[in-house]
């Protein structure tokens, strides 16, 4: 009765209750494992085969069967990157060359941009037309924040 | 083909990309006709993940037609059109078979912790995504699904992330018939998280959030409750009160690494990147929920550390749930919630861009301008 109650009372809410298992309440879904689910082996996909690096965790002994082959690694960041990899998941050595390496990428992507003749559209990429129509005035002053902490970095390495 | 392309923080721009091939038997190349930018596309947009490449096509929220399949497709055929779950997943591996899509070992090299997911770099497989014309689809009999003819598109669309990511949140919560849920964050995910708690027999939903034209939409989206943090000086103490100083039965973290409303937080986690992410909301949720309720979280943190007070999750005896959501599971129920009207993902949808204009897109979305909640992407091949 205090269902029907519950029902009546949240009506005008489209669909309240509408999965709740009256009986099994709640419904969180519980693990559904068979018994020949338990196995760690089970019928592999064919293995995709690429000519390129591709990193591998070293908490799986293989590939997986499919896996994505976008940009190997290269240059300075690829080192890094490569470095990282010879570490777990659960160590800071593998996730913080990483980060250094992103970095360093960003880096390398500017070269390259300029190496192919193409200088990168900061105010383009940075999508700043969207900010000067919609909120010039937070751009305005976000742009004069970022002017001021240059030139005072600059300054204090001048005076060094 | 064109496609987006990550130059570094809060960088992108749209350049010509190499048509994707099929590498592998199960393969599917699939024409985009909608890609949404999806809120934890902004943590790789910040520079946030680890390993994400410069070059890097995001994108894990798309639909699209089948343009060729791989020889061992057997149920998709060219011409059919396809929401795409953002897990990439074999569908047989050991976690598969117990309905982890969001964890398949079968398609992510890189890292152990999660499946491969299209266009989150490196750590979630190196796949090119969906912000794009054209995109490789793995394992293309498992995860696709065909639009029922009768489904609005952007319907589908959302129905590749944000609303599953919202129902899982509420599922997790294992809320019971009667609970007080407290959502976390008025984003795509929050909104459809209050939206859902609703469907499980809750009898109050509250969003937190500090963004006021979030919090009046999900007010009529979700006819929820909703506050904003900013207007208080503690949240936790704020949702103590309205709850008789129990707390909530169930808190759901629908931010993720880039909370905002607590200084060390922001500095150590986005500023130096001293943890991965701030865990704010995560802060907030922990301490807001009734002793022996549930956290459930599916804001997306970095893999690194983060500081949680792990001492009041053991003295309150709580349970955290936590996954990335496993779309092939909750599809079937809720394709149907959608065509019955029970849910209107697309309602969410506030801004429409050209593919080429993708750089505003992301800094409209990032900078909230304009009231963003949701921005989609249109390829111009699209006719």
């Amino acid at each position: 009765m205090e269902n029907e109650n519950l029902k009546e009372q949240f009506k005008h809410i489209p669909g309240w209750g509408i999965d709740v298992d009256w009986e099994n309440n709640p419904v969180y879904p519980m693990k559904d494992i068979e018994e020949d689910d338990k196995s760690a082996s089970w019928d592999r996909p064919a293995q995709q085969i690429t000519s390129k690096e591709v990193q591998r965790s070293n908490e799986r002994p293989k590939l997986p069967a499919v896996f994505g082959d976008t940009l190997p690694p290269a240059g300075l960041s690829g080192q890094l990157r490569r470095y990282a990899f010879h570490y777990s998941e659960s160590k800071y050595r593998h996730w913080l060359p990483l980060l250094l390496a992103d970095r360093v990428n960003e880096v390398e992507g500017i070269v390259a941009d300029i190496k192919s003749g193409v200088f990168p559209n900061i105010w383009k990429e940075r999508g700043f037309d969207a900010h000067w129509k919609y909120d010039r005035q937070k751009l305005i002053k976000n742009l004069a924040t970022v002017a001021a902490v240059s030139i005072g970095v600059l300054i204090l390495f001048r005076r060094k | 083909m064109k496609a987006m392309n990550y130059r570094g923080p809060f960088r992108v721009r749209v350049e010509e990309k190499p048509m994707p091939q099929i590498l592998h038997p199960e393969d599917a190349i699939v024409q985009v006709t909608r890609a949404c930018i999806c809120g934890s596309d902004l943590h790789l947009y910040h520079g946030m993940v680890p390993d994400t490449r410069i070059g890097s096509t995001f994108g894990h929220e798309f639909i699209g037609i089948v343009r060729e399949v791989g020889p061992g497709i057997t149920k998709l055929k060219v011409g059919d059109k396809v929401l795409v779950p953002f897990n990439i997943a074999c569908g047989r591996c050991h976690f598969c078979k117990q309905g982890l899509f969001a964890n398949c070992h079968e398609s992510n090299a890189m890292a152990t912790a999660v499946g491969g997911i299209f266009g989150y770099s490196h750590i979630a497989g190196g796949f090119d995504g969906g912000q794009a014309e054209f995109v490789r689809v793995p394992y293309a009999d498992v995860g696709p699904t065909v639009i029922p003819a009768d489904m609005d598109d952007e319907d589908a669309l959302l129905l590749t992330d944000v609303l599953p990511t919202g129902y899982q949140a509420a599922e997790m919560g294992g809320i019971k018939v009667g609970d007080t849920v407290v959502v976390f964050g008025a984003g795509p995910v929050g909104i459809m998280a209050a939206r859902c708690a609703w469907l499980f027999g809750a009898t109050r939903v509250i969003v937190i959030d500090h963004l006021e034209y979030r919090l009046e939409f999900v007010r009529q989206y979700a006819a929820c409750e909703a506050y904003n943090f900013r207007s208080m000086d503690d949240p936790v103490l704020f949702i103590k009160r309205i709850t008789d100083w129990l707390g909530a039965d169930v808190c759901i973290d629908a931010v993720g690494s880039d909370a905002c409303g607590n200084a060390m937080q922001t500095i150590t986690g986005k500023k130096l990147l001293l943890q991965a992410g701030a865990a704010t909301a995560l802060h907030w949720a922990v301490n807001a929920v009734k002793k022996g309720g549930i956290v459930s979280v599916v804001g997306v943190y970095g893999p690194t550390d983060n500081l949680v007070p792990i001492g009041n999750v053991v003295n309150k005896g709580i349970t955290i749930r936590a996954n990335q959501t496993s779309v092939k599971r909750l599809l079937p129920k809720l394709m149907e919630h959608v065509k019955n009207g029970v849910l209107s993902p697309k309602d969410i949808i506030t801004h429409r861009f050209a593919l080429e204009d993708v750089a505003e897109a992301y800094q409209m979305f990032s900078a909230k301008l304009d009231e963003c909640i949701k921005p989609v992407l249109i390829p111009s091949t699209v006719n």
